[in-house]
Formats: structure tokens, C-alpha cells, sequence
């Protein structure tokens, strides 16, 4: 545990400012028209995405990935060709420009490959906290700059989404460990992997004990309840917590089934269907969307179940077998902007007033500005140890202002 | 309201199509993406990004938009008339008075409504700006708010346990700075407060009153006005044009700076609706007839079409600018003395390290200081002792010797007072043994009462003998030889009763007589015969 690290605070995106009368307009000024602007803007500059996977190998991570952006995100390791496991766990990073109807979204991927696939897994996370941590202290050393750039590369980590093996029983301890110390660092998604391995009962009963296991332990993944600013978001994300973990499919091939060609997986008793591939549908309000998939979801499932295991199509698409659009849908359509909130107002905040506090907490000597490495990323820090003096002896005057 | 309508669509239009960007900027994304590494991704599917800017724009709701405007003219411009004309509302009704010895600045917060979007508007006023007969310090409280307002946020972004998000942006969004309608050309103190403003605040020129000059000389006046800004390096703030939606407008905007507005919030009938204007004798002025004055261009530039961009040129340029100053001049760098970059982390903290160095220097001193003045102290109060204590000690013996006189006068006194004692003692015995001789004590004064008849007696006294020894006490013990008493008649009792024996004969005598007089009238011959 980190104990240093406090506790994210809530965080209300409401300002607090002086009381201010509110005044009656006579007629119309044209004051909305600064949504336009801020719309025109933020098209121009385009928006930035870091995304983390983590999970123990053959889980379906990067098939996961690719299917969450339709495209050839990353390259997965096809069964059968004889790829070693790495022997440490490795971070690999790459970065996409995807665009769609003029939003440029600049995406990253991490990825984690060797998690958990040794013997002795202690302390496995160290490699990832330490990488996310760097990001942190990027953005940190960028923005205390004197001449800073005016937009700063944002590669923190948005959004981790960790992959829970489909045991059926609960959460592993290795699970457990990692889970608690990084849903104080990173907003954490928990996934379970292969849902497909799980009938419908199974899958109900996995959760719940998963979810019980996060509150005996004290872990808040996405969406923390703490931030829930208003009525309707807490109605949202109680209905989203409680769908978590989703269990979710990944698929990159095409089948043709009824005529549609869908992305899904084939196998001896049927066609478990992931998204439709094809033309966009015009999306409408995603709260709606989520009541209106959620109410579906129910009703298909008290129907009994059809075609688990049976000869006919599993219908995925539509919610009853696979919960893929469901997290296609926090982690895009609805949540981005919030994860990246979260993560900018709360996690960044709470690294910086550590490092900063870390940093009186350095023993004095006479040329002593050797900033020690963040916890607890052993030789991810960045940058070779600086061992400048300032030596003006003018400016002492104005200290008090820190 | 046409040229926005014409903007929407233009904006609509161009949602469709992939590619946005005019082809310079896709070659420019696209060899930063080489540079990087970054592939461009094409996708099979609809993923559903594209409503991103929408969950911006909600958010942005969500929390509220904040704008701050300046507004710097002469008392009586119409300054307060135009801020209540641009947004529809009736903010402040009382004038100011043209009598302030200084500049001050003064700052109201509103909130307005409108559709979902709340705005938090904050107007600075400045009052009594050009009304003092000395005007060298006008602009210098105008320019300590702007800076403050820049020091706040940098307080706030340096702090540890900073809350940005919920921070109240107090930062000057936009200065009008109003120009009074001479004519002419620029004031001197409006050339040189704009010279001032133009690095640390976006300036927008509007010329007041402008229903007081006729369009030729408008023309003419906005003309002379620019050049006079130009040549003496004022920038003011120009509308953006690099976004195409809107550089049409903004580039012809940029044309007609500055604006000349007029501001009314009084509304007059004009054809078969209400506008607001104001009414002249010889016309009737309208605020929002484009023809009339520049209010509608005014409105539309600062509000609907480049708030946003007001706002981030101040973030991004501004307070940049400013914080960099700032830095600078506390002495923090970007480079190190061997030209390794160098953090602000890092430079902090030797500061720091410093500051503390000198303040336990300080401490120390101060200690020592302090030890060195109690000592100090404690001699001087020694000093000041020994000396109260030989004071004490001669007053002690002073004293001491005063009561040793003063004994010796109480022994002296009291031997006089045996020996008159003694003396009295022996001359009672003395007097007794005469008296027994002669028959008769010895008086005195006071005796003579008892001893009725006997005014006063002689003594005589022998001192022949105490002549040779000397004194006149001694005299008084000298025997006596003779005693002579002399009688008192006057004292004597039986004398008293025949006076006042006689005494009441004579009133009764009287009393009579006039008693008779008063019966009988006449000298009655029997009383006078009795006297």
C-alpha cells in the first residue's frame, strides 16, 4: 500500500464562487453560442485517449482492443504459433490517430503482456504503477515548465481495464492486491474475460461475488461512487455499478449469420456474435440508450435463456449473451470525457501534492537537489538525476509567497 | 440575427464530410504523426467517438461558463448604458459622482440563464478614470487588478492542494476601452493606458457615444484612430481567423474596428415594434439598426462568436506571459547553469533550501542579539542597584544621626525638665517656710480671686546674696524679707451691692417718673421733690 497516497476526494465540477444575484435577461443575447465555439475548438484540436489493458495472457485482451475500436488496433498472437511468454512483464504502447465524422481522436494502447504468467507473480504490479506514475510525472514536468507549450501531450492513463479469468468462483488474491492498489492511482475497469466459458446463472453468480469482494475490500473501480455529482448521474452509475464487472466477448472475425455479417466467434454449437459491422446508426441520448438496453437485457433474460449452448445463434448484439456495447459504451460514448476528468482532477492532483510533499521531505545537505525516484516504480523514472544549484541570492525576498 | 443562422448552416455543412481541415493542415497532422510514430487507423465499424465534443459540451454546461469584462472610460461615457445594452438587462442604476481624488475598480458578479447555459458575468467598472486634474496615476490601479487577478490564479496553480476545477476564473476576459468621440484622435492618457493594457489583457477599442458624430467623420476618426494605434505598437485584439467558419465574419469584423456604439436600454416604437433607442429632436437613434451605430457587430464579435477564443487567448497567451514574468523574476529558470534543463521542482526546492539556511542564520543572530541585550540590561540594572544601595546606606546613616541629635536634645531637654522640677520643688518649700513665717502664702496672680479685698501685695525680695552667684532664677529663692497687701475696693462684695443698689434706684426712679408723665401729662412735683 501506498501511504502516502490519500484517498481521491470528491469532486464537483460545480464552481464554488461568490453569491451572485441572478439576473432576468429582457430578451435574447446570444449567450449559447459559446457551445458552438467550444464545439468548433475542441474539433480543431482533437481529443486524446490513453487506455490500459491489463490481464493475464490468452485472456483476449488485444482482441478485445481491436474490437472496441473496429480496427487493427494490435496485433494478437494467434494461437498455435509457439510465442514465449515474456519473463517479465512488459509494457508496450501504441498510439493511433482514428477519426470519424471530423472528431480526431488520438488513442493509446498499452499493453501488458507477462502479467501474472510467472511463478511467483509478487509485486508484478511495481512495472505498472510505475509506468502510469511516469506519465503523471511527464505532465507534471511539463506543466511546471516557466515556458510551457500551449497545449500539454496528455499520455496519462485514462482508463485501466483489468481482465478477471472466468473462474466462476471469486476474485484471486493476485486480482484482489493488484485491484486495491491501482483504483487509488488510475480509474480501473473490471472486466471478466471469455464470458463466453460461463452460462447466464454462472455469470450472475460470478458477479455478484466479485462485486461483494470489492466492497469487502474496499476497492472503488469506475465509477466512484464518491463523484457522483448529481441526481441523474447517480441514477446512471448506480446502474452501471451494478452491472460491473461486465462480462464481456472479444471478436475480430466476420461470420455471415442470417444474412448479417456480424463479428463473432464460431464454434461446434453455435455463432456467439459480437457487434454488428457495418453502417453507424445514428445514435441518440446514450442514458437512454443504457435504460433502453439495460430494460432489454432484463426481459431477454428472464425469458429463459434462449440457445445457451444449443445449436442456434447466440444473439449477442443485443445484449443477452455478451455485455461487449455495454463497456463499449462507458468507456466511449458516455464516460470518456469523465474518465479523463477524473483522471486530470483527482488522480493527477493527488500524485502531484505527494510528489510535491514528497519533496520537503528530502534530507538537506549542501547540493542536494536529487529528486528520488516516485514510488514505487523502481527504474521507470524519468530523466538522469539533476544536481543543479540555483545560486541567486536576490529573489529570497519573494519566498513567502509558496 | 441572419449572419448567425448563415454561420449555423456553415457549421452544419462541414459535419458530414471526413476530412475538415483544409489540405495544408492535413499535410502538417500529417508529418507530426510521422515524427511521432503515429499511425493513422481506418476503421471497419462505427466505434461512437463522434459524440466526444458532446460530452465536452455537457460537462461544460455542467460546470458553467465564467467571462469577465473590463470597462475602462471617463465617468459619463456609457459604460454602465452599454454593458446593460449588450446583455438585455438592468444591471446598476445609480451614476457615479466625478469627484473621486483616485481611480478605483469596481467589480459586481451576475449570473445569467439562458437556454442551458449558465453564465457567471463579472463587469469591472472603472470610476473616476480621467477625472482627476493629475491624471499620471490613473492607469496604474486598472493595471495592479489585472495583475492580481493573474496573481490569484497563480497562487492557486502553484499551491500543493490546489482545486482548479473549482476555481472562480476572476481573470479580465476582455477590456472595452471606451474612446470619447472628439473626433480628433487619441488622448494621451487613452494611448497611453491602452500602450499598458495591450500585453496583458485583450483590447477592444469601441468609440462611445457615437451617435454625437456624423458618419464622414466616423470614417475618417476610426481611420486616424487605428493608425495612431498601429504606429505607436498598441495590440489590440484582433478576431481570429484561422478557423474557417468564422474568419469570413472575423476578417471583416477586423475592418470595421474600432466599433462605435451607441448603448440605450429605453425603448421607443419605430415602425410597428419596440426597439431600443434613444430619442433626439431632430431623430430617432437605433441601437440595433446597423446602420445607425456598430452595436450589433460589438455584440455579435464579443458574445456569440469568439467568447470562447477571448477567453483562451487570456489563458493561454495572457496569463502566460504573465506567469513567466513572474517566474522569471523570482529567479527560476527552464535551463540550469550548464545548460541542463532544469525544473521548477528543482529550483524550488534550492531556494528553499536556501530561504532556510537564511532563516536560521537570521535566528541565530537574532539569538544572539537577544542574549547580548539581556546582558546588557542586567548590568545596567546591576549598576543601577549598587547605586540605590549606597543611597540607602547614606540615607541609613543620615538618618542615624539625626536621631542620635535628636536624643541628645530629648536627654537635654529632659535634664532641663528635672532640674525646673527641683526648682520648683524647692521654692514651694521656700514659700511655705515664709508663709509660716509671715501668716500669709505666697500669691499669685491667680490667687487674688480667692482672696476677696486684696487688690494686689508687694514682696521684697533679698538678693544680695544671689547677686554674687548670679541669675534672676535665683533670685526668686531669695528670702523674703517684707510683704504689703494692698485692699481692693473695687472688688470688694459689700461695694458691688451699694452700686447696684444704686444703680436700680436710679432706673426705678426714672421708670417712675415717666410713668407718671405718661398718666397725668405734667412733671408730677412729688417725683422730682423724691430726687
Amino acid at each position: 500500500m501506498d501511504p502516502l497516497r490519500q484517498s481521491p476526494s470528491p469532486c464537483s465540477s460545480r464552481p464554488s464562487s461568490p453569491k451572485t444575484p441572478p439576473c432576468e435577461m429582457l430578451g435574447y443575447v446570444g449567450i449559447e453560442a459559446v457551445l458552438d465555439q467550444l464545439k468548433i475548438k475542441a474539433m480543431k484540436m482533437g481529443f486524446e485517449f490513453n487506455i490500459m489493458v491489463v490481464g493475464q495472457s490468452g485472456l483476449g485482451k488485444s482482441t478485445m482492443l481491436n474490437t472496441l475500436f473496429k480496427s487493427k488496433v494490435w496485433k494478437c498472437t494467434p494461437p498455435g504459433l509457439a510465442m514465449p511468454t515474456p519473463q517479465t512483464l512488459q509494457l508496450n504502447s501504441v498510439t493511433h490517430v482514428i477519426e470519424e465524422k471530423g472528431v480526431k481522436l488520438k488513442l493509446t494502447v498499452t499493453d501488458t503482456p507477462g502479467f501474472g504468467d510467472q511463478i511467483n507473480n509478487d509485486k508484478c504490479w511495481n512495472p505498472i504503477l510505475g509506468y502510469i506514475n511516469e506519465q503523471y510525472e511527464r505532465y507534471l514536468q511539463e506543466e511546471i515548465l516557466i515556458t510551457r507549450q500551449r497545449h500539454i501531450p496528455d499520455t496519462r492513463v485514462h482508463c485501466c481495464v483489468y481482465f478477471v479469468p472466468p473462474t466462476g468462483h471469486c476474485l484471486r488474491p493476485l486480482d484482489i492486491e493488484f485491484l486495491q492498489r491501482l483504483c487509488r492511482t488510475v480509474n480501473v475497469v473490471p472486466v471478466i474475460a471469455r464470458a463466453d466459458s460461463l452460462t447466464l446463472e454462472e455469470r450472475e453468480a460470478f458477479r455478484r461475488r466479485i462485486q461483494h469482494n470489492l466492497r469487502t475490500h474496499c476497492i472503488e473501480v469506475y465509477p466512484q461512487k464518491c463523484f457522483d455529482e448529481d441526481i441523474n448521474d447517480r441514477i446512471l452509475n448506480s446502474k452501471i455499478r451494478d452491472r460491473i464487472p461486465f462480462a464481456v466477448v472479444g471478436a475480430d472475425q466476420q461470420h455471415l449469420v442470417n444474412g448479417r455479417c456480424v463479428l463473432g466467434r464460431k464454434t461446434k454449437w453455435g455463432i456467439v456474435e459480437g457487434p454488428r459491422v457495418g453502417k453507424p446508426t445514428t445514435r441518440k441520448q446514450t442514458d437512454l440508450e443504457i435504460k433502453s438496453l439495460l430494460a432489454a437485457r432484463r426481459t431477454q433474460g428472464k425469458a429463459g435463456g434462449q440457445g445457451q449452448r444449443s445449436g442456434s445463434c447466440l444473439a449477442v448484439e443485443n445484449m443477452a449473451h455478451c455485455e461487449f456495447p455495454l463497456l463499449r459504451d462507458l468507456l466511449i460514448r458516455s464516460h470518456l470525457q469523465d474518465l479523463k476528468d477524473i483522471t486530470h482532477n483527482v488522480h493527477y492532483e493527488n500524485y502531484r501534492v505527494c510528489r510535491l510533499n514528497e519533496s520537503h521531505v528530502l534530507p538537506h545537505g549542501p547540493c542536494w537537489v536529487n529528486l528520488a525516484p516516485t514510488p514505487p516504480g523502481p527504474s521507470v523514472a524519468p530523466g538522469p538525476s539533476k544536481v543543479c544549484r540555483q545560486t541567486r541570492e536576490d529573489s529570497d525576498d519573494n519566498e513567502d509567497d509558496y | 440575427m441572419t449572419s448567425e443562422v448563415a454561420r449555423h448552416l456553415l457549421f452544419q455543412s462541414h459535419m458530414p464530410t471526413k476530412t475538415t481541415c483544409p489540405s495544408s493542415q492535413v499535410s502538417d497532422d500529417e508529418q507530426k504523426q510521422k515524427r511521432e510514430n503515429i499511425r493513422s487507423l481506418t476503421m471497419s465499424g462505427h466505434v461512437g467517438f463522434e459524440s466526444l465534443p458532446d460530452q465536452l459540451v455537457n460537462r461544460s454546461i455542467q460546470q458553467g461558463f465564467c467571462f469577465n469584462i473590463l470597462c475602462v472610460g471617463e465617468t459619463g461615457i456609457g459604460k454602465s448604458t452599454l454593458i446593460d445594452t449588450l446583455f438585455n438587462t438592468n444591471f446598476e442604476d445609480h451614476e457615479s459622482s466625478h469627484f473621486y481624488p483616485h481611480v478605483r475598480l469596481k467589480a459586481q458578479t451576475y449570473e445569467l440563464h439562458e437556454s442551458n447555459v449558465r453564465l457567471k458575468l463579472t463587469i469591472v467598472n472603472t470610476v473616476g478614470f480621467g477625472d482627476q486634474i493629475n491624471k499620471e496615476e490613473s492607469y496604474q490601479p486598472v493595471v495592479d487588478y489585472i495583475d492580481a487577478q493573474f496573481e490569484a490564479y497563480l497562487q492557486e496553480e502553484l499551491k500543493i492542494k490546489r482545486s482548479l476545477f473549482n476555481y472562480h476564473d476572476s481573470r479580465i476576459h476582455v477590456c472595452l476601452y471606451f474612446i470619447s468621440p472628439t473626433g480628433h484622435s487619441l488622448k494621451t492618457l487613452d494611448l497611453l493606458t491602452m500602450k499598458t493594457l495591450d500585453s496583458k489583457v485583450n483590447i477592444i477599442p469601441v468609440i462611445a457615444k457615437a451617435d454625437t458624430i456624423s458618419k464622414a467623420e466616423l470614417q475618417k476618426f476610426k481611420i486616424k484612430l487605428m493608425s495612431e494605434l498601429v504606429s505607436n505598437g498598441v495590440q489590440i485584439y484582433q478576431f481570429p481567423t484561422d478557423d474557417e467558419t468564422i474568419a469570413k465574419i472575423n476578417a471583416s469584423m477586423n475592418g470595421h474596428l474600432p466599433f462605435a456604439v451607441v448603448g440605450s436600454m429605453d425603448e421607443l416604437k419605430v415602425g410597428n415594434k419596440m426597439v431600443k433607442a434613444r430619442q433626439y429632436p431632430w431623430g430617432v437613434v437605433q441601437v440595433e439598426n446597423e446602420n445607425h451605430c456598430d452595436f450589433v457587430k460589438l455584440r455579435e464579435m464579443l458574445i456569440c462568436t469568439n467568447m470562447e477564443d477571448l477567453r483562451e487567448q487570456t489563458h493561454t497567451r495572457h496569463y502566460e506571459l504573465y506567469r513567466r514574468c513572474k517566474l522569471e523574476e523570482m529567479g527560476f529558470t527552464d535551463v540550469g547553469p550548464e545548460n541542463k534543463p532544469l525544473s521548477l521542482q528543482e529550483t524550488y526546492e534550492a531556494k528553499r533550501h536556501e530561504f532556510y539556511g537564511e532563516r536560521q542564520r537570521k535566528e541565530e543572530e537574532m539569538k544572539q542579539m537577544f542574549v547580548q541585550r539581556v546582558k546588557e540590561k542586567e548590568a545596567i540594572l546591576k549598576e543601577a542597584e549598587r547605586e540605590l544601595q549606597a543611597k540607602f546606606e547614606h540615607l541609613k546613616r543620615v538618618h542615624q544621626e539625626e536621631r542620635m541629635k535628636l536624643e541628645e536634645k530629648r536627654r537635654l531637654l529632659e535634664e532641663e525638665i528635672i532640674a525646673f522640677s527641683k526648682k520648683k520643688a524647692t521654692s514651694e518649700i521656700y514659700q511655705n517656710q515664709c508663709y509660716m513665717a509671715s501668716g500669709s502664702n505666697l500669691k499669685k496672680d491667680k490667687d487674688r480671686k480667692k482672696d476677696p479685698g486684696y487688690r494686689f501685695e508687694l514682696l521684697c525680695f533679698d538678693v544680695r546674696a544671689c547677686e554674687i552667684n548670679g541669675g534672676r532664677k535665683d533670685a526668686e529663692e531669695a528670702p523674703i524679707l517684707c510683704k504689703t497687701k494692698v485692699p481692693d475696693h473695687r472688688r470688694s462684695s459689700q461695694a458691688k451691692v451699694i452700686k447696684m443698689l444704686k444703680v436700680c434706684s436710679d432706673f426705678l426712679a426714672v421708670f417712675i417718673f415717666c410713668i407718671t408723665y405718661s398718666i397725668s401729662g405734667k412733671w408730677p412735683q412729688m417725683a422730682l421733690k423724691c430726687f
